[in-house]
């Protein structure tokens, strides 16, 4: 059967270059940078030119940029190590309704410890208002977070303008960029940002490898007691070869972004426009133009996502649904939610992301079988009035 | 995460459709609130004689409701009272917890159905 993987977003597979630069240091070169024998150095050589390049691409210093455990560890630090450092000055921090759980999650635990949390709204299209931020500032406020492009819709925010928003109110940026690295241009000198969250797996890299880049000046509590590794700031013997991928991922991801990202947009704007034109009821969500490359999602009325999921994976189509009919009431999306999509047509969001891998005969491929598995849903579904020998329902 | 029972059901669902002359129908859910399940029976002398469904939701509310109208063709009207969503569910030889709700809106909805029967019948 014919396989096609459309769920990048979740994670992708480990590029087989980076494989390959990554391997000599599980068993080869195995030190612990920390060491001072030649063993240590040769590991530890590795790690400083991975970071170095990191740096350069992201325009800081190597010294700005921290390893964690991955995108999670690295948004949960961001918030958290603010708030602790910075607490005495004010305990406000501002973030969005879009948030990956990563960071709503952070924020609503530091609300228990006394934080003050707003949670900006954003528009039909998912992007965030700057004028309400701008009227949400405060003396109090310590940090603001904006994802760059969220995960679920692809919407890309106005990152610089944020960061100059915050620069000119005195007030830190952070901002994920988990799912932007490669598809968004950044440069987070120019762009004004303070924290900025990455993960490797979802370019192509390891997983549970990630950075936090910490402008250096701002002040943030050390998360991972321990050890003196990343200048004391976060313990745990270094992971060397995870390390070394992330860097390779990142360099193939920026490096070709601009070609990447052409044919991306060609996949992604292709499948929107078939969709469009040949499935009624169906709705677009998220941005038209400041959208992932690789991003499609929409909503199919009259059916539910986890359905379609489950019947296109029949197929061996891999989507993701944004719905989950769970603990006896639905949980639309809190993306969707916020973006005023109600609750009854959430639940049919079907995400589609792209990859380097996939072909202008996947998207035929798609399309088929989306077709046929809503027109079976559809004519199984209550709520679908079938007005027989009309061609325009599918 | 689903049982094959509950794939099989799901990509293959018996008696999905409509009775126009249902003696019987029942509504059960909400589209605001998750799955909807609208069941349908065909009732002679208290025996159901079919039974059909319309299911608006996910894998494990369509195979219980698959499921479930398989198991009360043939059955007295008291009899497909009795069913339960538990029985529904070692039918399909289980279910995931958070998916338990979803097999208790086809009891639900054969129960309303059945009611539905009973007050046309009276009138
Ligand atoms: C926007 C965003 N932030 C954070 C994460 C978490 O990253 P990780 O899987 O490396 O913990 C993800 C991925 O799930 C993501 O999409
Ligand atoms: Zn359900």
């Amino acid at each position: 059967m014919r396989r096609v993987y459309l769920d990048h977003a979740a994670t992708t597979g480990v590029d087989r270059d980076v494989l390959e630069k990554m391997t000599p240091y599980f068993s080869d070169t195995f030190g612990n940078p920390n060491s001072l024998h030649s063993f240590g150095r040769e590991a530890e050589k590795a790690v400083t030119s991975s970071r170095d390049a990191i740096a350069k691409l992201l325009g800081c210093k190597p010294n700005e940029l921290y390893f964690t455990s991955g995108g999670t560890e690295a948004d949960n630090w961001a918030i958290k190590g603010i708030y602790t450092a910075y607490k005495n000055k004010g305990n406000h921090i501002i973030t969005t309704k879009i948030e990956h759980k990563a960071v709503l999650a952070s924020c609503q635990r530091l609300q228990k410890d006394g934080a003050e949390i707003t949670y900006l709204d954003v528009d039909k299209y998912g992007t965030v208002d700057l004028e309400q931020l701008k009227n949400s500032i405060t003396d109090k406020t310590i940090l603001v977070s904006v994802i760059t492009a969220n995960n679920e819709v692809g919407t890309i925010q106005p990152i610089a303008e944020i960061g100059r928003i915050c620069k000119e109110r005195g007030v830190l940026f952070h901002t994920d960029a988990v799912q932007a690295i490669g598809a968004v241009d950044i440069d987070v000198k120019r762009d004004n940002i303070d924290l900025l969250s990455l993960s490797a797996h979802k370019v192509y890299g390891p997983k549970g490898i990630g950075a936090l880049y910490i402008r250096n000046g701002v002040k943030c509590d050390r998360y991972i007691s321990g050890g003196s590794q990343e200048r004391g700031m976060r313990a745990g013997t270094t992971n060397v070869p995870l390390i070394v991928g992330m860097a390779a991922a990142f360099e193939k991801a920026v490096l070709n972004s601009e070609e990447n990202n052409k044919k991306l947009i060609r996949l992604r704007d292709e499948l929107i426009q078939r969709i469009e034109a040949g499935i009624p009821n169906s709705y677009l969500n998220g941005h038209r133009i400041n959208r992932l490359p690789n991003n499609v999602n929409f909503c199919f009325e009259f059916v539910e996502g986890e359905s379609l999921l489950l019947m296109l994976d029949m197929q061996g189509i891999a989507v993701s649904s944004g719905s989950a009919c769970t603990s006896g009431s639905l949980e639309p999306s809190h993306v969707l939610s916020a973006m005023g999509v109600p609750p009854e047509i959430a639940q049919s969001a079907t995400r589609f992301t792209f990859g380097r891998e996939n072909t202008m005969e996947d998207i035929d491929y798609v399309v088929e079988c989306l077709k046929k598995n809503l027109m079976t849903l559809r004519a199984m579904s209550p709520l679908f009035k079938q007005e027989k020998g009309d061609a325009k329902h599918v | 995460m689903y049982s094959q029972k509950v794939m099989e059901n799901f990509a293959n669902p018996k008696n999905v459709g409509v009775i126009e002359d249902a003696d019987g129908i029942g509504t059960v859910g909400n589209p605001t609130c998750g799955d909807i399940m609208k069941m349908y029976l065909k009732i002679e002398n208290d025996v159901i004689t079919d039974a059909k469904f319309q299911t608006f939701g996910c894998a494990a509310a369509i195979a219980s409701s698959s499921m479930a109208t398989q198991m009360i063709k043939g059955k007295t009207i008291d009899e497909a009272l009795t069913i339960t969503n538990r029985q529904v569910i070692e039918a399909l030889e289980g279910l995931p917890p958070k998916k338990i709700h979803c097999s208790v809106l086809a009891e639900e909805a054969i129960k309303l159905a059945i009611e539905d029967y009973r007050s046309k019948k009276k009138t």
